[in-house]
């Protein structure tokens, strides 16, 4: 087990070092960010001045040198934009987005399963048609269009939510969070409903999938036979069953809810991670963009690992210490 | 009796007290704040909020005319000498009081503000020598004749000399974020908000305004739903898509205002061979562009009122110079050129070019309103008179680093842009954009056409020497005169900006594009 992790972290280490040199040579070839940043009136002293205090003054393969030293140093470097240090830019937005991203998921699961699930048992009925037919429509629909359309309908009109922004913290436990105050929960609605659609459509026809793949198998055939309660098929025997691709595709969606947020916190103004790259990559603020992939790497890493430890628990033959892993 | 008396008479003060209060307003603006240190970074979208939170030498006012601030009196005692008076018992928030001293030492911040991407030091960059002559009277000595040293000092915030070592990140916590102007910085959430509270004591009066909370929202269409579902009660930015939709509601006025921002064609005038132009067949020619009647030619194909009418929506107004009139240093001699596709062909043929060229036209797909629709009517009116035009856009990332080139000169040939001018007169793009390129000066800086014209730098020259102001607003009309025979580059159009604000607000318009508190009027 313990193997198994320091190998995945070390394989982490190899796709970030990857990563950093791509992400600086693509943003190094899009342009030079002193060009959006100064001010039109300055002279080409204080231009120059500027790309020196940047460091890119510097030949591409220096500033990567300079990049790595800093960061055996634990050091990402400073945002171009902000003189703040990327790493603490991308982590301050970091309970934002996880707020976000663990509401969609709570929302895909909680409707995604119990709704797969009725379409699965009752494949034909007018109401396993009707969830399956609603599911095309998460699946298929832009999301930003998706997003401007519940602003429009449960804030413009209806005028029940606010249209965008972060609310009020509220604290418990000593967590500061959206979701311990009503001001902060009625924020996060709209945009969790808006990420989760497509979550929820993809969790619907999965456990759908795989229900009816499950429900002829003999064993479920053979507890029905012995007489026992529907529930007890269900619950036990099939949910049990069917959970390893559920949490295989719930673990890398959680991942993706996070890295690809962009969408939904530019369309609800959410101070997120996300908006926050979105900005970087307009303004070449490569510390921060850096910074940020690097986190993401890490997060699906840990992801992937919790997902497979996950699978063991869940399947006994798995085994981690498997050299294949 | 006398119990229900006093009751009622507390009732209508209670009511008289609600309506005497002040209220709250919460405005979204399209770009995020990146630092609240005044002196970090020199944008737009900072420079509107910081200029609540601080004062300065001078004001400028919607029209970008300088008012009086911190300096009551102000004016040169020689060619390189100016003399400030400034405002007594004028008050820092922390409640000490502001001095000269605080003057002096705002100035030597603003070049050495570590990390700043963009710094003020331009505008300083002048001041030779500060004196102190007594605590209300200081003289400012500059480096030759300056005339513009107060519009550079109405640019520059003052902040507190009790905070000596104070970092960019102690403005942002808000420990040093200590002002006089007439809002107080009360909180800063990157990304989130900005929240600030009046200041009952400014000298100017205290604010309208209770609490002021700003919000970035970048989409414009969620920027836009938020004013219509309540959530905020102005917005900047508004969409010319939207406009004739928004009109229509009863609960949403607009409001609008001709900014200092002309689009306008660089045209790369200097050069032997231009990058992107070729004969009809895509060999490569001696560069048509060099001629001035091409340009001329150029300038008269495009049809601004369509432009205007149909790209921007009826939300611009055609461009013939630099600035809109009534700024100072305009030209009342220059009229907006006629739109004649015949006489470009004519001068084209004249020119040498019967048969036209074929050109490239580059643009930015994210920065001015509508940029990359106007780059492509604008291929269609050059190709309708012989000149064959692609249009290629980008996002601002990529364009303005390859607009602007390197020691060689610009990557493309023919280029849409803008310029606002940050000063409110006309040697701000006049020395930016048509004076020849000199790196040890810094006129020139942004000339990406090259333009380079020995009657226009002389005539420029001498305006930027004359500390008259007629004189000087005549011979900087003059230049702009001489620019723009010569077609150093071709103006299209001033942009519009809309205002939106809830019902019972409006909004009054801003040249210099900034949203603010102060001139949100309640109705």
């Amino acid at each position: 087990m313990t193997v198994f992790i320091i190998r995945r972290l070390l394989q982490s280490v190899i796709v970030v070092a990857v990563m950093t040199v791509l992400v600086f040579a693509g943003v190094y070839a899009i342009g030079n960010p002193v060009e959006i940043l100064i001010s039109q009136d300055a002279t080409e002293a204080e231009r120059a001045a500027a790309i020196a205090r940047l460091g890119l003054d510097k030949s591409l393969p220096q500033q990567y040198l300079a990049f790595l030293g800093n960061l055996l140093k634990g050091d990402l470097g400073t945002s171009f934009v902000f003189g703040e240090p990327a790493l603490k830019l991308v982590l301050d937005r970091f309970p934002a987005t996880m707020e976000l991203a663990i509401c969609a998921m709570i929302i895909a699961i909680f409707i995604g399963v119990p709704l797969g699930l009725y379409a699965g048992l009752r494949p034909d009925s007018w109401g396993g048609r009707t969830i399956m037919t609603g599911s095309i429509f998460g699946f298929s629909l832009p999301n930003f269009w998706q997003g401007l359309m519940l602003i429009m309908l449960f804030a413009v009109i209806l005028q029940w939510l606010p249209a965008g922004g972060r609310g009020e913290r509220g604290e418990f436990l000593g967590i500061e969070s959206s979701f311990f105050s009503w001001d902060g929960l009625s924020h996060l609605i709209l945009p969790a409903i808006n990420l989760a659609l497509f979550k929820t459509s993809l969790v619907i026809r999965l456990t759908r999938a795989s229900v009816r793949e499950t429900i002829n198998l003999d064993y479920v055939k053979f507890a029905r036979a012995k007489g026992l309660k529907p529930s007890r098929v269900i619950g036990l025997h099939v949910l049990k069953n069917i959970m390893i691709p559920l949490v295989t595709i719930i673990g890398l969606e959680f991942g993706s809810v996070i890295a690809f947020a962009v969408v939904t916190e530019t369309v609800f103004a959410w101070p997120g991670m996300g908006k926050l790259i979105i900005d970087s990559i307009f303004q070449l603020d490569r510390p921060v963009i850096v910074a940020y992939l690097i986190v993401i790497v890490f997060l699906f890493i840990t992801i992937n690992l919790i997902v497979d430890i996950l699978y063991a628990i869940l399947d006994p033959r798995v085994r981690l210490s498997d050299q294949k892993a | 009796m006398w119990k229900s008396l006093s009751a009622a008479t507390f009732a209508v003060g209670l009511v008289m007290g609600a309506a005497a209060q002040a209220e709250d307003i919460t405005i979204a603006v399209a770009s995020e704040v990146t630092a609240m240190d005044p002196h970090y970074h020199n944008t737009g979208n900072n420079n509107q909020i910081v200029g609540l939170i601080y004062d300065r030498m001078l004001h400028q006012d919607s029209n970008q005319q300088l008012q009086p601030g911190l300096a009551v009196e102000w004016g040169p005692i020689a060619d390189d000498v100016w003399q400030f008076k400034l405002r007594e018992g004028v008050k820092f928030h922390d409640g000490s009081d502001l001095t000269a001293e605080d003057i002096v030492f705002s100035y030597e911040r603003v070049p050495n503000v570590p990390n700043s991407p963009s710094s003020f030091a331009t505008y300083t960059a002048g001041i030779a020598e500060i004196t102190v002559v007594d605590d209300y009277t200081m003289q400012i000595r500059t480096n030759g004749p300056y005339p513009l040293l107060p519009i550079d000092l109405s640019t520059i915030q003052i902040v507190s000399s009790e905070n000596p070592d104070a970092t960019t990140e102690d403005y942002n916590a808000g420990t040093a974020s200590i002002g006089s102007g007439p809002y107080k910085f009360v909180s800063y959430t990157p990304g989130e908000s900005i929240v600030l509270e009046a200041n009952q004591d400014y000298w100017g009066g205290a604010p309208q305004f209770d609490t002021v909370t700003y919000r970035p929202i970048s989409s414009d269409a969620a920027r836009v739903a938020a004013l219509l579902a309540g959530d905020v009660d102005v917005i900047s930015g508004v969409p010319t898509s939207d406009i004739s939709t928004l009109e229509g509601n009863p609960d949403i006025v607009l409001s609008q205002g001709v900014s200092n921002r002309v689009i306008y064609l660089h045209v790369d005038s200097r050069r032997v061979y231009s990058p992107f132009v070729t004969d009809n067949e895509g060999n490569e020619i001696f560069n048509p562009l060099q001629d001035v009647n091409v340009r001329k030619a150029i300038s008269m194909a495009i049809d601004r009122d369509t432009i205007v009418e149909e790209v921007m929506e009826g939300i611009a107004i055609p461009a013939g110079q630099v600035l809109p009139e009534g700024f100072f240093g305009v030209s009342d001699n220059i009229e907006v050129l006629e739109y004649d596709p015949e006489g470009a062909k004519q001068l084209l043929a004249e020119a040498g070019y019967p048969d036209g060229f074929k050109l490239t036209i580059h643009g930015p797909n994210d920065r001015y309103i509508n940029d990359e629709q106007i780059a492509q009517a604008i291929a269609q009116m050059l190709t309708r008179v012989g000149i064959e035009t692609a249009v290629e856009t980008m996002p601002r990332s990529v364009y303005f680093g390859r607009a602007t080139g390197d020691e060689n000169g610009s990557e493309f040939s023919l280029m849409l842009v803008g310029w606002g001018s940050g000063t409110g007169e006309a040697s701000s793009p006049l020395r930016a954009l048509l004076a020849t390129r000199n790196d040890e000066t810094g006129l020139g800086r942004t000339n990406r056409g090259r333009y380079s014209s020995a009657p226009f730098d002389a005539t420029l020259q001498m305006a930027l020497n004359t500390v008259d102001d007629d004189m000087r607003a005549a011979l900087l009309a003059r230049a702009t005169e001489i620019a723009m025979r010569e077609v150093g580059l071709i103006p299209t159009h001033f942009q519009v900006n809309t205002w939106g604000t809830r019902k019972g607000l409006s909004y009054t318009p801003r040249t210099d594009e900034y949203t603010r508190p102060t001139n949100v009027v309640i109705e």
